[in-house]
């Protein structure tokens, strides 16, 4: 580790007077975790990492082989904004290793570092933006349907604005912790929030979704409002999606850019497109992780349902950005069935396999499919060759099983215990009698 | 001779050429040649170098990733004194902190001999050179504290060295790339996009209030405060 960068968080620990520092990371579903020292202890930590017993955190180690090292990565010390100003604390991201010093194999910040490095050394550099949706609502009552703290819709600018005063302080804090933001609007649903973050590299990203997270419902929570990532929390409203924009640069050049494209897409765009079509099946699991997510993925709610790419076509899996003048910098992709309740390392992971796979294999891409696939029928879009997404994480389970591209992006330890983990949370769902069921059938069978 | 005098140079690259090896030995220095940064520390003798002479003639990106590196993983500031070519003075530029005192290269010996000498004795004032401030923003370059009006600061490593470089070169207008080379080092693999998203966090870091203190020049790069050609 860079001894300046080392001195420079102890030295910024002494001065600001910091009590309290945490050190992130997070499980294979994405939940973050955090691990809190005291000063004295950061040295220490900074040098040879932190011991602990892997096999608390879900999809860690085994019993038998439980220790595992946090090893922190001062690129990433932060103070947190939210803590109380008489003691100030701090975060740090920590990379998990094996007690030899070796990347630990269940660790998502390491599967995204190994998939960047790869990238890395095909001389290209991996660049996301996403738009996160969420949701505000009023504090939650057992047993009830959640309640959104407004009735405003797309764009809406409501008086006595509550929600508007939240985004504001939100952006800020994200702000102040080095995260830019480039919109923030009033999302179509009642109580329903989009904030766009700015491009950065990959792992950055990651990071900054995770911290995102936990800001937003910080947050909120303490203006008595409950923030929620859930992909579709009510029937009948818009789900949250976490769109993500992509772009891969070579050195300082848009390698996504051709001018002489009627698109401005390069070969290199095209075939990542496509490797993200072809493997868009196999991915969807980890894109789209909870039973929930499946209930967003449905038609006529802007989500996608249909295995295709366009320019402005919002049923669309992907969709590329027309910019209002030829933009070498800002040619980029958007990749439309991810949602927030994602693990972010591991989403990103897969989609810049799928990506590079298209790549390294010159895939071609199918035709734009510019009508509106929801007004499609089903033998049309047969003829056009165009497929859907997994219909549920049962479909989506299976797929990703019998994906290689996936088995090798993940590495085996996490491949297995993802499908392992998320086929109890199939089994648990299943045996459930819904509303739904009882509506339908206890009167009329 | 004096005591500095009498500590050991360790003298960059290795092999050293022969008149800068015949200079310091008719001086009476005592010096090792070394070519990176492990080998001075390995060969570091008790009570640290009492400088580093580097000859950048031959090849100078090897001559500032070595000063680079050295400034980096060594805390104490070990004295450096750059040979350069004649044709080599414009990549002086900007790099004012890598470096204590240079002589052109070929020398004349009691030249260098002066400068070395001068450079030994200097007692070096960290302090009168601690604080940088521009408007409301100060920088503490020894605490590596900074704040805007009065409140602090919180910045990753490496937007304080973006900012601090900025801040120590007010008015001038920067491109990507030299802000790249100058801050993160050749090294660094990423693109100049990089600096972008360091500006763009370091303006959110700044605020809305102070966001303007970095200037994007269009189609050319960066801008920290004031033009010199503006009032």
């Amino acid at each position: 580790m860079n001894e300046q960068q080392r001195d420079y968080v102890l030295r910024s620990v002494e001065e600001r007077g910091v009590r309290l520092i945490r050190l992130w990371f997070t499980d294979v579903l994405g939940n973050l975790k955090s691990l809190a020292i005291s000063p004295p202890e950061l040295d220490n930590a900074l040098n040879d990492g932190m011991t602990f017993d892997g096999s608390s955190i879900d999809g860690f180690s085994r019993v038998q082989e439980s220790d595992v090292l946090a090893i922190p990565d001062p690129d990433t010390y932060e103070l947190l904004p939210w803590a109380d100003g008489s003691a100030p604390e701090a975060r740090i991201f920590c990379d998990i290793h094996h007690l030899d010093g070796t990347p630990f194999e269940g660790d998502p910040r390491q599967v995204l570092r190994r998939h960047v490095k790869a990238a890395h050394d095909a001389g290209l550099t991996f660049y996301l933006a996403p738009d996160i949706e969420y949701f505000y609502f009023k504090p939650l009552i057992a047993d009830a349907e959640p309640v959104p703290i407004d009735d405003g819709g797309f764009f809406d600018h409501t008086v006595n604005d509550v929600t508007g005063e939240l985004r504001k302080n939100t952006i800020r804090t994200l702000e102040t912790m080095g995260i830019p933001v480039e919109y923030s609007f009033h999302e179509d649903a009642p109580g329903q929030q989009e904030i766009d973050l700015r491009h950065t590299d990959a792992l950055t990203m990651a990071d900054s979704v995770m911290t995102f997270r936990l800001a937003v419902r910080e947050i909120a929570a303490r203006n008595d409002v409950h923030a929620t990532f859930m992909p579709k929390p009510a029937e009948g409203l818009q789900g949250s999606g976490m769109h993500v924009h992509m772009s891969l640069f070579r050195g300082d050049d848009n390698a996504f850019y051709e001018e002489s494209d009627d698109y401005d897409l390069s070969p290199t765009a095209k075939s990542f497109m496509a490797g993200l079509l072809r493997h868009a099946r196999e991915i969807t699991a980890v894109t789209n992780q909870t039973v929930n997510s499946y209930k967003r993925l449905v038609p006529n709610f802007e989500a996608p349902v249909h295995i295709s790419w366009a320019r402005n076509n919002r049923s669309g899996l992907i969709r590329v950005p027309i910019a209002k003048q030829s933009n070498p910098l800002a040619t980029r992709i958007e990749y439309r069935s991810p949602d927030p309740a994602c693990n972010p390392y591991l989403a990103f992971s897969l989609m810049l396999a799928a990506g590079m796979k298209g790549i390294e294999e010159s895939y071609e891409l199918p035709d734009e499919a510019d009508a509106n696939l929801f007004e499609t029928d089903d033998a049309e879009l047969a003829e056009l060759g165009i497929e859907q997404l997994p219909h549920s994480l049962y479909d989506a389970l299976e797929i990703m099983e019998s994906s290689t591209l996936v088995r090798e992006a993940l590495g085996e330890h996490i491949f297995e215990w993802f499908l392992r983990n998320k086929r109890r949370e199939w089994q648990g769902y299943k045996t459930q009698v819904t509303p739904f069921e009882r509506d339908r059938y206890l009167r009329s069978l | 001779m004096s005591a500095e005098t009498t500590r050991m140079l360790a003298v960059v690259p290795d092999p050293t050429s022969p008149e800068l090896a015949r200079t310091l030995d008719l001086a009476g220095y005592s010096w090792k040649a070394v070519n990176s940064v492990a080998e001075a520390s390995e060969s570091e003798p008790q009570g640290g170098w009492a400088g580093v002479i580097v000859d950048a003639s031959d090849d100078v990106d090897a001559a500032w990733t070595f000063l680079r590196a050295m400034r980096k993983q060594r805390t104490d500031s070990t004295p450096a004194l750059l040979l350069v070519g004649g044709g080599q003075l414009n990549e002086l530029e900007h790099r004012d902190d890598l470096f204590d005192d240079f002589c052109l290269n070929p020398f004349h010996p009691s030249e260098l001999e002066a400068r070395l000498r001068h450079l030994l004795t200097a007692e070096i004032d960290v302090q009168s050179a601690d604080l940088v401030e521009y408007g409301e923003l100060v920088l503490n370059l020894e605490t590596y504290q900074a704040s805007i009006g009065n409140k602090p600061l919180d910045m990753t490593y490496m937007e304080y060295e973006l900012l601090k470089f900025l801040v120590q070169n007010p008015g001038k207008v920067f491109t990507r790339e030299i802000l790249l080379s100058r801050v993160w080092g050749y090294e660094y693999y990423g693109g100049a996009r990089t600096v972008d998203v360091h500006v763009r966090r370091l303006r959110a870091k700044l605020g809305e209030e102070h966001a303007n203190l970095i200037q994007t020049v269009r189609s050319v790069g960066y801008r920290f405060g004031q033009s010199r050609w503006e009032s």
